[in-house]
């Protein structure tokens, strides 16, 4: 039943929405109801799939680069003090700087439009995998440290077989959020980019759908945009799921 | 073996944790730290093991032959396993950290953890053994390199008592087969007089040792039930009191 509920809890509010959309007599273009929403995307699915694909792309292209961005800054910071105490604080302006801010910079400096939303949304979505993964690399166990010391361990065989996969379970933890976060960092800056020229991704159609008040098309966008946010964070955990399973944790 | 010479350590902050240490350790010893909380048992075992340096005194190996990697066991109060490798694997790792091949090693590490009496447990991950195989692991791997000094940091400290006797009794008969020295740390009176032959007394503020006393009980599982036991339970226990200026039991 427990595994059950969020789907009927679902089932029950498009019900009720429905019900109060029909009811109510909202005109479609204020409130569509989900029927009217599956009717916009069935009216043009390739448009949409086209679309989702393009948002897609980039997301998991952001994702990879703040994966791999993360993981080696977390690596140098942790190899050099100096290194740390360099970026440490400067990482932060990553976290805490608006995208919407910067988008419209990125897309001139950048020129290219895929490369340009690739950038903004690795900005997003690098902090949670770098700052996962360097709390993970630090958090080896001080009395394994020392074991390790004292069999003559070096640096390596210290990252090798301690630090990395000690920092396993926390990169892992960190890629779930950070995927959640490229998607809404692609979404942003093709929204700011849309108008500059790049004009294939979902949220380019939750634009063109707003700009001509077809607001089913909208949702449907929107929709397809929830589901692909939840369909990320559902594969990274079941992917964090499977390897620590492996691991035998 | 070993002469620890006029050992002092103070911390950053500016706690004094060991003052005078002076010490001598003779090949197969197997003598206890003991003393309460904060008397600076495990930062002396640390110094031993070369984890942390004195500020003052020194360490004088036997013709000035320093340990070399491996050479010295260390065993935690947890038994601090890698929790992604099997029984064997970590047992294996201090092996591998000297650059030593899994086949090379195998009959090393059978040998050892039939010793620990785990050998049919050589697959299984830490999370599927109990609390008392874990340090049974654990303990196996510092004895896998075969070490000239296994130094033991409240080892038992965290099992339940039926474990602790268990292992007690299983490391006294381990160290009579392998001959090897033995530090072993505690703040258990009847733990130090079952397995110690030699009780080094500790007290705080700062760290020093208060007296030295040398057990004549014979060392096995019997002993617990020994009269000379009980005695040098007494002994031990009158000598903290004295050293830590607390009133006598009544």
């Amino acid at each position: 039943m427990t595994r059950l509920a969020p789907w009927l809890f679902a089932a029950l509010f498009l019900v009720l929405w429905e019900s109060a959309v029909r009811l109510s007599g909202v005109p479609e273009y204020l409130v569509p109801g989900p029927v009217a929403i599956v009717g916009a995307f069935l009216a043009d699915p390739p448009l949409f799939l086209a679309s989702l694909a393009s948002t897609l792309g980039v997301t998991f292209a952001a994702l990879a680069v703040s994966a791999v961005a993360g993981v080696m800054l977390a690596l140098l910071m942790q190899a050099s003090p100096l290194a740390r105490a360099a970026f440490q604080p400067w990482t932060v302006v990553l976290q805490v700087t608006p995208i919407v801010a910067i988008a419209p910079l990125v897309v001139v400096w950048v020129g290219d439009p895929f490369a340009s939303v690739v950038v903004c949304a690795t900005i997003i979505a690098f902090f949670p995998v770098f700052s996962a993964t360097a709390a993970g690399l630090a958090a080896a166990p001080a009395d394994l440290l020392d074991l390790f010391a004292l069999n003559g361990a070096g640096r390596w065989d210290t990252l090798r077989l301690l630090r990395l996969p000690a920092a396993l379970p926390y990169f892992l933890a960190g890629l779930r959020i950070s995927g959640g976060l490229a998607l809404v960092g692609t979404v942003s800056a093709e929204i700011v980019a849309g108008s500059g020229g790049v004009a294939s991704g979902l949220a380019y159609r939750i634009l063109e759908a707003g700009y001509r008040l077809q607001v089913p098309r909208m949702f449907a966008a929107l929709a397809l945009l929830s589901a692909s946010g939840v369909a990320i964070n559902a594969t990274l955990g079941a992917l964090a799921r499977a390897l620590m399973r492996r691991r035998g944790e | 073996m070993l002469t620890l010479h006029q050992l002092a350590r103070r911390f950053p902050n500016g706690t004094e944790a060991l003052r005078d240490i002076s010490l001598r350790l003779e090949r197969g010893d197997f003598l206890a730290l003991l003393g309460p909380s904060g008397c600076g048992k495990s930062t002396l075992l640390r110094l031993l093991a070369g984890l942390d340096a004195p500020d003052a005194g020194r360490l004088a190996w036997d013709n000035g032959a320093a340990p070399a990697p491996g050479e010295i066991g260390y065993v935690f109060q947890d038994a601090t396993l890698l929790p992604w490798a099997d029984a064997a694997e970590n047992v294996f790792l201090p092996l591998r950290l000297r650059g030593q091949s899994r086949r090379a090693a195998e009959p090393e590490i059978r040998a050892v953890l039939a010793r620990v009496g785990l050998e049919q447990f050589a697959h299984a991950r830490p999370r599927e053994l109990s609390g008392g195989m874990r340090m049974r692991v654990s303990i196996a791997r510092a004895l896998v390199t075969r070490p000239r000094l296994l130094l033991m940091d409240e080892p038992f400290a965290a099992l339940d008592e039926f474990t602790r006797f268990r292992l007690q009794d299983d490391l006294l008969a381990l160290w009579r087969q392998l001959g090897c020295t033995v530090v072993f740390v505690t703040h258990s009176t009847y733990e130090a007089c079952f397995l110690a032959r030699r009780i080094v007394l500790m007290t705080p503020r700062p760290g020093h040792i208060a007296t030295e006393i040398v057990s004549h009980v014979a060392p096995g599982p019997e002993t617990r039930l020994a009269p000379a036991y009980t005695t040098l339970v007494a002994e031990v226990t009158h000598a903290m009191q004295a050293a830590l200026g607390t009133a006598p039991v009544a």
